[in-house]
């Protein structure tokens, strides 16, 4: 029995399965989507306790991705990532509505402690 | 204003040049000040300029003082040749009146008395006492007959039966029938001279008529001129001798110090001429009928003097004029060519602050450009070989598991060193963005080190550092802060040795403020160059440095409402001082 499940919108396919592995490892579900239209169908499709979507997509751009989960389900917490981010800087670039974001390359346990928190925040 | 428009490129080589040289060598060649310290470009501009200007101004004025000088002067000679002339002529007349009158009464009382009646004691005495009366300066009468005795005297002496005859002014009498005589002491031992004349008598044989005459009665007459101290009015007879005294050349019977002037009939003569600097006219005059010479000098005050004296309104308001013009063109010099030092530093400033801004614009897009398309790779990485650990550690009996591990942690390390570099590189390229932030300064002193790293450990550089634990966090502009500190780091470094020390500390200080120190154990910087450091185009690195790091890191500084200072010791090392405020005003 999985821990919760995860949507993981990223359009680099390596690093999105990978992680997908990963968390399996971990007990937690994940599904992943490379852009931001199969992630919409996605997310309607199954309900899911938390989104990680990555800030730069191909076609439509993570930031209205975003705002379209958050219009259809303003509680599903969402953690982005970003590519551009330091250490000190991405605080500044987290679109409103996002629970956190976090930068590549992302630290494993950082990102689980973050989706742990947001799905506990919302249960 | 020139300067103002030369092209920029032209400014700052020069300006940069002056004041490194000024730093690194006393240049031989560079034209030095009055009293020594060589000068700026900005000091000879303002040496030129002053110069230049106060020529203008003061050169009509020194023309026009001369003039007046000459013309002062020259009014001053003619204003003196006429008053000469004045007393030349008055004195002359009046000279040849006396005279005059004096050989017309004699003259007369031959006419009228016969030889008879004249050579009694009491005639003569009774024609003595008339002429006394009447004219003044008679003092005795004779009669000579044609062989020289003197046949009748009457007078305060007892001359009667003096032979006259060998005597020259006897024989000019027998020949012109009158003679006036030089002065002379003669019997009668006081100033006096002679006035005779020969009168026919009937039957071939002839007599002479003989008065002496007091001095006293033509040197009353010059007496009478009142003449001041400069003017000295005198008689001398055609041989140079002084007849009646002179306040320059001595008493009666002298002989004068000059040459007799030459005859000159009916005219006065005015000569000038410099003695000892001084001015000398001279007038003279030969009294007719007689053999005297009437002169008048007058000493001139110097020239200069007179004038300095004459005019001393004139030279006061020279002398404020000049004073004044000269304090209103060196204050006027002074503000001109600071005002274009200012401007010429300002625009350098821009200029330079503009250039730098714009590569580090560019610098930065590059750098986030590159860590960017490196963090999305490096993230594949970190994750394909977290799975790898994943695995093998999920994996029992994992093949050779423990030295997999080991490869595996290894490329995470790799990887976490690239992404401090991309992390670095990214909030670098940040600093553009003008925004205020709170700030860690323990994190961002950190950050701004790990650009010195490799210099740090391939030059064995020890770097201790030492941040107060309840260091608060401040409201600042993050790129500009990491300006200002990597400027001080560079400093710092290009000041040690290789194996080196450099100092951090960050604390709250009373004010509420934050003090960042960081200090170096290198050269230090020389107390004269201390007070300089701060100041634009100032280098101690010769022509490696634009002399504006510091410059521009206490513009920031102070921008930031902060403060920057430095202690530094020769020899010993130097501390950079940083005081932030908590929060930015503004």
């Amino acid at each position: 029995m999985s821990r919760f499940r995860v949507l993981i919108i990223d359009d680099e396919e390596e690093l999105a399965t990978t992680l997908v592995e990963r968390l399996a490892y971990r007990d937690i579900e994940a599904v992943y989507a490379l852009d931001g239209i199969s992630a919409l169908a996605k997310v309607v499709a199954r309900p899911y306790d938390v989104v990680v979507l990555d800030l730069k997509l191909p076609g439509i751009s993570g930031e209205v991705v975003l705002h379209r989960i958050k219009a259809q389900f303003p509680h599903l917490p969402v953690i982005m990532i970003t590519g551009h981010g330091t250490p000190h800087g991405h605080e500044a670039e987290k679109p409103e509505g996002a629970f956190d974001i976090v930068a590549k390359p992302i630290g494993l346990d950082a990102l689980i402690e973050k989706m742990e928190a947001a799905v506990k925040k919302h249960e | 204003m020139k300067h103002t428009k030369r092209p920029m490129p032209a400014v700052l080589p020069e300006l940069k040049m002056a004041e490194n040289k000024n730093v690194n060598q006393p240049d031989e060649n560079r034209p030095s000040g009055p009293f020594g310290p060589p000068l700026s470009p900005y000091g000879r501009l303002r040496r030129f300029s002053g110069l230049l200007t106060s020529l203008i101004a003061l050169i009509p004025l020194a023309i026009l003082t001369i003039i007046n000088y000459h013309q002062d002067t020259d009014a001053y000679r003619a204003e003196n040749r006429y008053a000469i002339s004045r007393i030349l002529s008055n004195t002359k007349r009046t000279l040849e009146f006396v005279l005059e009158e004096r050989r017309s009464a004699l003259s007369f009382i031959l006419s009228e008395k016969t030889y008879e009646k004249l050579n009694t004691n009491e005639g003569l005495a009774s024609t003595l006492q008339n002429l006394k009366n009447s004219f003044g300066g008679f003092v005795d009468l004779g009669i000579i007959d044609s062989g020289g005795i003197q046949r009748s005297y009457v007078g305060p002496y007892n001359l009667a039966g003096i032979n006259y005859r060998d005597q020259g002014w006897f024989e000019e009498v027998i020949l012109r029938g009158v003679h006036v005589s030089d002065v002379f002491m003669g019997y009668r031992n006081f100033p006096h001279f002679v006035m005779a004349f020969k009168k026919e008598k009937p039957g071939g044989d002839f007599y002479v008529l003989r008065a002496t005459l007091d001095m006293e009665l033509l040197t009353r007459l010059i007496y009478n001129l009142e003449l001041d101290r400069r003017t000295d009015a005198f008689i001398i007879n055609q041989n140079g001798i002084i007849q009646t005294p002179s306040v320059f050349f001595g008493g009666v019977l002298e002989r004068a110090r000059f040459e007799v002037p030459p005859f000159m009939m009916d005219r006065e003569v005015i000569d000038e001429r410099l003695e000892e600097g001084q001015w000398l006219t001279t007038g003279y005059a030969y009294i007719s009928e007689s053999p005297y010479i009437l002169m008048v000098m007058k000493r001139l005050d110097r020239p200069f003097w007179h004038w300095v004296d004459h005019r001393a309104d004139l030279l006061w308001f020279l002398g404020i004029s000049a004073a004044l013009i000269l304090v209103v063109v060196f204050y006027s010099t002074t503000y001109m060519v600071n005002r274009l030092k200012e401007s010429d530093l300002k625009r350098a400033r821009v200029f330079h602050n503009a250039e730098y801004t714009n590569k580090m614009a560019t610098i930065g897009r590059m750098a986030a450009g590159v860590a960017h398309e490196i963090n999305n790779p490096l993230a594949i990485i970190n994750e394909k070989a977290g799975l790898l650990k994943d695995m093998a550690e999920h994996t029992p009996e994992y093949p050779q598991k423990d030295k997999t591990l080991i490869q595996i942690n290894s490329i995470l390390k790799s990887v976490e060193r690239c992404s401090n570099v991309t992390h670095r590189l990214l909030g670098f390229s940040r600093r553009m963005e003008v925004q205020k932030e709170n700030i860690n300064l323990a994190d961002l002193l950190k950050e701004v080190m790990g650009f010195q790293t490799s210099e740090i450990m391939h030059r064995n550089i020890i770097v201790e550092s030492s941040f107060a634990p309840d260091l608060p966090s401040l409201e600042s502009d993050r790129g500009q802060l990491q300006q200002v500190f990597l400027n001080i780091f560079n400093n710092a470094l290009a000041a040690i040795p290789n194996g080196g020390r450099i100092e951090i500390t960050a604390a709250s200080i009373n004010s509420g403020e934050i003090a960042v120190t960081v200090t170096d154990n290198g050269v230090g910087i020389p107390e004269k160059d201390l007070k300089h450091i701060f100041e634009p185009f100032f280098s101690t690195k010769g022509e490696f440095g634009t002399g504006l790091g510091l410059s521009i890191t206490q513009d920031i500084v102070q921008k930031l409402g902060g403060r920057i200072t430095v202690n530094s010791t020769v020899g010993t090392g130097t501390s950079f001082i940083v005081t932030l405020p908590l929060k930015t005003r503004g």
